[in-house]
């Protein structure tokens, strides 16, 4: 649950903080230091546990800084622009600005960014990067123009994406937004539109990011007050094309529209952002952390003295101006889970130390603590130290296993793995087994070519694996799309998270019928659909009149006609199966794994709506097969069973809904499934007037057998 | 084996009382209970939980607390304010005492046994000296603003810690200052309820607190800064009362639903020292409110509202795997309620404050197995007769030509007359009882009606013989010089000439009321007696043990009889001896001399001493008879014990004669339906 602390302010004497507010607060090479850089001319270097600065230092009169100080991580020193143009380098020991290392560049600068891990860029406000020992080595180069004339850089920042830098920055020209990507190991720089939707008239106001493997998330404060997310591919797929991206509503209505002093946000992880802003017209500012799986306010703290509009994240915590005093908010979130909620969830791991699954057992960590006390010997004990020394060689023999899954070829492991197995089983084989995939994944890794299919195959089918024992397993194979794997897994794992099924099931839907023509996909879930059994068929009844309820006899009859006008031939569509029977198994797969509503829901919305109408068939498809024969079953064995199917077919039509509804050939399948839950529902309320009369039969049966208090009875031992 | 006609009785509407306290004694693996009507009741969990003393209720001595100190001591306290001290060997009370400080809520004795604490309604906590054979007031710690429902002691004695209403204090045992006030959050579910009632408190050696409260929350309180430190939401309804191991490595709770949860002390990860509590179990044994839950090194004790005691075994404490290791619910008294006259066919039933007289109806057509009789006339309630006073009956009985009715409370023997013309019915108090008479434990006429033989306290047995509405007594056997203890059992021979009493640990001593003096007495057994009866013609004595034995013993020859040793050699089968109530009853055919009729809760036997003993392989039970199997296969798989699962719960069960059996039952579901409506709880997620 994320929570807000309780803030200090940094500095006694105010800052000279125009209404502007600051230029910037960036990291220092050492942990708790921050530069804080004024809109006037002064840098100060604030520790911020103390709450004391550690030194300041300002231009000369006349001159003025335009770009916030930050700290070159390479070598400690720091780095300032002033009057646009000119650079500044000094250290810790340096005392006056005047007097250090100065640099006068051939164009104006936007920003400096530095980050842990690489030499620090340069941004000019036309739009050109350079790194600083490029820039340094020539100051008096040119600098090319990247974005036209009249664009203006709004916002940028700088990311490690897999060790390789990438700028990204927003430009505005006459309120159409741009988004540009520097990446800097290809030198590739690729051009985004953003398109803002039918709310054209909205300013952008504040911006975020965040990155993960494919997308830099782009978070957008507009001027409506809500926050909107837009994805940006880091690869482009063609750079050299100006491509637009949309975006999409993340939080409504955070802060209100047209705010006074300006608003601000930041990403604070990856489900928590924070927000600067007065959440209602009449109100005072606000400082609140949202969560934006739930669309919840999880805490948020009233700044009455007012901000400058302006927010930084880092580490653990935020700075911003309240009033005229910069604040630090320390901000935490402690991850809440079931096993965090059991006290589980500590786990005590030294890096030099051979690393725990993330699997506690149970029982013998109460062994560990009630095991002493039975000091008398008995049988239980004595079979428990039986198994302690038989644990000893298995501990053994898995250590050799794991160093050969460290160096030795796929064959080999494979003929290693087989030993181990055959090897009798012990009470923690689990985690053993655990540590061996965990083991083959970190050598996948790092070799990209290795891949010991067979081995993990194997391992998976010794039913003691689950997700969490081995939580990239599923990732590689989601990588390398191995569908065969990825059924085994769905197959045998209990615990998939709700992301992992969904990207499944995105894999199952958009791989080609050919090309799984040549894997080899578990079919033991589908049966041959078109022959079905016949015999179990039920007679369609027509027309069913009983106890004055007639079906028909409803609101539905419009639809119906609606959709009996169309006379197409419904056996044809009850007959055919929408998808290859190899699909129809995996899809199986993941219709009978486990899954949680409000987790899988917003992973729906990701898949494309034509794979939503083709799942939405084939699910029909199944209902109807289901409907066919008495039991409500589907032939075959672990076939997915009614409840499955309808609530899958809920969730897909709860998450896409808007999409489904615009497609045409959808429409069909929603009549029909409108018509089906108004049967259902007809059945339902019959069902129910049975229970009550059911139950008064009970109630007499009851009070018969209450009455019977005195009874002579005849009974007869044998 | 023969074909019964059973008056099948099911309108005995006994109500077990709410169990109010539980004190278990780690000393003597004894479990000490009390009910809300004042009873309080001994089980003896080495003896297969044998309930094998118990003290009468009083209607004004509701007890709110109940706790063993100095080993075997044993007090109460309650709402009447007074303490007292019950005598264990007498079975009576040994002495009361008032606290001078209102209804006492809570009481607890110091880890030492020597000091005795108790919380009164008033604020005060005071402080008690335990010296043999009394208590004695020491002083009074500071007064706190409202009742003191909880107490617990630190283990080491310096500090106690109190639950009152939104508030817990932390008392320094010296000074006798409170050190800390600990306020308790009000809130339930964001709601601001009225207060918050600390319903009870355990203190760790480390100076951690437990608390449980009102509103659903166990709490973890530093002691030394006063602080919160950890908060366990487990109910929406009120946390009653929590127990802890005296390893303090786990904890029990019981709340309103019925829940009962278990907490751990377990590591924070596999191999760290660090640990934390941890709620590992709930168990659901209970529809009502769990008043009180115990902690004994192997089980969980709990008892409430809906009057079970549950005794629910920690699995990974148990070292053998034997029927110990069961979940027990105990319902029903171990002794008998219900006496009978077969003579005229009646039934007295004991209540804790009336008698019920019955006549059984009757029929006159026949059936086979299986069949319901019509009635030709319905069972008749006679009598309805209360008591006088407050104080609970202990016993009664009603001779058995149907006469006489005797029944005493703890203070005051009773014996009445009754005279039948035709359809009316008489009754008349015998009085002017001799002093000696006050207080019976058990009570006893012979068959021909003609003697009352009573069991009091402090060991001595009357005789007394009865005249048309009149007595004499005639003889008094004082117990063995030394011993205090108690008969709680009698049985008597039907021609009248031996006496058997059982205490409840020496062993059986058989008297000759001809010639008035001790004729033997049976060698002590490990386990206490349930049962006890005396054969006809053979003057066989039949003991049942708690532990599932039966023993035959021949009061003539002094010594075991043949069959006896045969089957203690042979041994009983498994299941015989894995039944988990005991025989409350022996009685036996008056025309098959072979034939003995037991019967516990769940079961009725008729063990045929002419048949082989049944061993291991063989099938105890087998309701299903015989269809077409040959005469010689029934013979040969044809065992010592005819046993049925028809009845039950069976309170009570006689042969009326030779072909009729009267059953008593009380069905469970008659008793709940008389309990208050348990805590609704939601059963769908809506």
């Amino acid at each position: 649950m994320a929570a807000l602390e309780e803030g200090f302010t940094l500095s006694v004497v105010p800052l000279g903080a125009g209404p502007g507010g600051l230029l910037g607060v960036e990291q220092s090479n050492k942990t708790d230091q921050f530069l804080i850089t004024d809109s006037g001319r002064t840098v100060i270097l604030y520790k911020v546990s103390d709450q004391k600065p550690l030194g300041s230092w300002s231009v000369k009169q006349g001159q003025i800084i335009t770009c916030p100080a930050v700290c070159n991580f390479h070598t400690g020193e720091y780095i300032v622009v002033h009057d646009n143009k000119v650079l500044r380098l000094w250290n810790n020991e340096d005392v006056n600005l005047d007097k250090v290392f100065k640099a006068t560049l051939s164009a104006e600068v936007y920003r400096i960014h530095s980050i842990q891990g690489t030499e620090p860029v340069v941004l000019f406000k036309e739009g050109a990067v350079r790194g600083l020992e490029a820039l340094l080595a020539e100051p008096q180069q040119k600098i090319e123009s990247v974005i036209s004339a009249e664009e203006v850089i709004k916002w940028t920042k700088f990311f490690m994406v897999y060790r390789h830098p990438v700028l990204i920055f927003i430009t505005e020209k006459h309120g159409n937004y741009s988004a540009y990507v520097q990446m800097f190991n290809s030198h590739i720089l690729s051009k985004y539109t953003l398109l803002l939707g039918q709310e054209e008239k909205s300013v952008l106001q504040s911006f975020t990011a965040s990155v993960d493997r494919k997308f830099i998330s782009l978070m957008s404060l507009s001027s409506d007050g809500c926050i909107y997310e837009t994805l940006i591919p880091i690869h482009p797929s063609d750079p050299d094309k100006n491509q637009r991206v949309v975006r999409s509503l993340l939080l409504k209505t955070v802060v209100t529209g047209n705010a006074r002093n300006g608003v601000a946000l930041t990403i604070l992880d990856q489900d928590h952002i924070a927000v600067l802003g007065p959440p209602l017209p009449a109100s005072k500012e606000c400082l609140s952390i949202w969560n934006t799986k739930f669309q919840t306010v999880q805490t948020s703290k009233e700044l009455p003295q007012g901000t400058s509009g302006q927010l930084w994240y880092y580490g653990e915590n935020l700075f911003m101006l309240h009033g005229k005093f910069l604040t630090v908010i320390p901000y935490k979130c402690e991850v809440s889970s079931l096993a965090g909620a059991l006290g589980k969830l500590k786990h005590s791991q030294d890096p030099g130390t051979h690393a725990m699954s993330h699997f506690v057992n149970w029982e013998i960590s109460q062994e560990c603590g009630l095991g002493s006390q039975n000091s008398e010997p008995s049988k239980r004990t004595l079979r428990r130290r039986k198994i302690e020394a038989s644990v000893q060689p298995e501990v053994e023999a898995s250590k050799q296993l794991l160093s050969t899954i460290k160096k030795d070829s796929e064959k080999h492991i494979e003929v290693e793995l087989r030993k181990f197995l055959a090897i009798k089983r012990t009470p923690d084989f689990h985690t053993v087994i655990g540590d061996i995939v965990i083991g083959i994944l970190g050598r996948c890794k790092t070799e990209p070519s290795f891949y010991p299919r067979n081995s993990l195959m194997q391992l998976i089918q010794t039913h003691v694996l689950s997700y969490s024992l081995c939580p990239g397993l599923m990732e590689v194979a989601l990588e390398k799309m191995d569908v065969q794997m990825l059924q085994l897994c769905l197959q045998q794992f209990p615990d998939i998270p709700e992301a992992v099924t969904c990207a499944c099931l995105k894999i199952f839907l958009c791989i080609g019928d050919d090309s799984l023509q040549e894997i080899d996909v578990n079919m033991e879930s589908v049966s041959d659909y078109s022959d079905a059994v016949q015999d179990e068929q039920m007679e369609e009844q027509t027309e069913l009149l009983q106890n004055g309820f007639n079906p028909e006899d409803d609101n539905c009859n419009n639809c119906d006609k609606e959709f009996n006008e169309k006379p197409q031939d419904t056996g044809e569509e009850t007959t055919s199966c929408p998808v290859k029977p190899k699909k129809a198994a995996l899809l199986n797969a993941v219709l009978r794994s486990a899954y949680s509503e409000a987790f899988l829901l917003p992973h729906l919305k990701d898949i494309p709506a034509q794979h939503i109408t083709l799942f939405l068939q084939y699910l029909y498809f199944l209902y109807l097969k289901c409907s066919e024969n008495a039991t409500m079953t589907l032939p075959g064995t672990q076939p997915p069973t009614l409840n499955q199917i309808m609530d899958w077919i809920c969730l897909l039509l709860d998450a896409n809904f808007t999409v489904v509804v615009m497609i045409p050939e959808a429409k069909r399948l929603l009549l029909s499934l409108y018509k089906f839950v108004k049967s259902q529902i007809c059945i339902c309320s019959e069902l129910n007037k049975i229970e009550v009369s059911f139950r008064e039969l009970q109630k007499l049966n009851q009070e018969k057998n209450n009455r019977d208090l005195y009874s002579i009875e005849v009974l007869e031992l044998f | 084996m023969g074909e019964f006609k059973v008056h099948r009785v099911r309108f005995f509407n006994y109500v077990p009382s709410g169990i109010r306290c539980v004190a278990y004694n780690n000393q003597s693996n004894r479990l000490a209970v009390s009910r809300t009507d004042g009873t309080v009741e001994i089980y003896n969990l080495s003896a297969n939980y044998f309930q094998e003393k118990f003290f009468p209720g009083h209607e004004s001595r509701a007890t709110e607390a109940l706790c063993w100190a100095q080993g075997q001591r044993l007090f109460s306290a309650g709402l009447n304010g007074e303490i007292i001290e019950y005598d264990l060997q007498a079975l009576n009370i040994k002495y009361a005492m008032d606290a001078f400080g209102g209804p006492i809520w809570s009481m607890a004795a110091s880890p030492s046994g020597s000091q005795l604490l108790v919380g009164c309604e008033d604020g005060s906590v005071k402080l008690f000296q335990i010296i043999p054979d009394k208590i004695q007031f020491e002083r009074n710690f500071d007064r706190q603003k409202s009742r003191i429902l909880s107490l617990s002691w630190h283990p080491s004695g310096t500090h106690i810690a109190a639950g009152s209403i939104d508030y817990i204090s932390v008392f320094d045992v010296k000074s006798g200052s409170a050190t800390h006030k600990m306020l308790v959050d009000r809130q339930y579910m964001g709601v601001s309820k009225r207060k918050c009632i600390i319903w009870g408190v355990a203190f760790l050696s480390d100076g951690t607190v437990i608390s449980v409260d009102s509103a659903g929350k166990v709490q973890f309180w530093d002691s030394a800064t006063g602080t919160l430190v950890k908060n366990h939401l487990i109910a929406n309804a009120d946390v009653q009362s929590i127990a802890v191991s005296d390893q303090e490595d786990s904890f029990v709770v019981g709340t309103a639903e019925g829940t009962v949860f278990h907490f751990q002390l377990v590591s924070v990860t596999s191999n760290s020292s660090e640990k934390q509590w941890v709620r590992t179990k709930p168990f659901q044994h209970h529809t009502h409110d769990v008043r009180t839950v115990a902690h004994s090194p192997t089980a969980l004790i709990s008892g409430g509202t809906d009057t079970h005691l549950v005794i629910r075994p920690l699995m990974e404490k148990v070292e053998v795997k034997n029927y110990d290791a069961a979940l027990r619910k105990i319902t029903f008294p171990h002794r008998r309620l219900i006496s009978c006259s077969k003579k005229r066919q009646l039934l007295l039933f004991q209540f804790s404050h009336h008698l019920d007289l019955w006549r059984l109806g009757s029929t006159v057509a026949t059936g086979k197995h299986g069949d319901t009789l019509p009635l030709s006339k319905d069972a008749d309630h006679l009598l309805h007769l209360k008591t006088k006073g407050p104080e609970n009956i202990i016993c009664s009985c009603i001779s058995p030509c149907g006469s006489w009715i005797a029944y005493s409370t703890a203070s005051r023997f009773f014996l009445y007359r009754l005279n039948y013309e035709h359809d009316n019915i008489s009754l008349q108090r015998v009085s002017k009882m001799p002093a000696f008479l006050r207080s019976a434990l058990q009570i006893l006429f012979s068959e021909d009606s003609t003697k009352l033989f009573v069991a009091s306290n402090q060991g001595s047995l009357h005789i007394i013989q009865l005249l048309e509405g009149n007595f004499k007594h005639l003889h008094t056997f004082q117990p063995q010089s030394g011993t205090v203890e108690s008969m709680c059992l009698l049985a008597v021979s039907p021609d009248g000439n031996w006496l058997a009493a059982s205490g409840t640990s020496a062993g059986v001593h058989v008297y000759s009321v001809k010639r008035l003096k001790l004729h033997c007495t049976v060698p002590a057994y490990n386990f206490p007696v349930t049962a006890l009866a005396i054969a006809p013609s053979t003057n066989n004595l039949v003991i049942a043990h708690s532990d599932q034995q039966i023993f035959e013993f021949s009061i003539p020859d002094k010594q075991y009889t043949e069959w006896s040793r045969t089957i203690q050699k042979q041994g009983f089968h498994h299941l015989w001896l894995q039944r988990d109530t005991p025989i409350t009853h022996i009685s036996f055919h008056p025309k098959r001399p072979m034939h003995i009729l037991v019967h516990d809760a769940y079961m009725f036997c008729i063990i045929d001493k002419s048949l082989p003993l049944p061993n291991d392989k063989t099938l105890l039970y087998n309701p299903l008879p015989p269809t077409n199997e040959s005469d010689v296969i029934r013979r040969r798989t044809a065992h010592a014990f005819k046993i049925s699962k028809i009845y039950k719960p069976l309170l009570f069960m006689d042969l009326l004669d030779e072909r009729t059996l009267v059953a008593v039952e009380r069905p469970l579901g008659d008793i709940i339906a008389q309990l208050p409506p348990p805590i609704k709880k939601k059963k769908f997620g809506t």
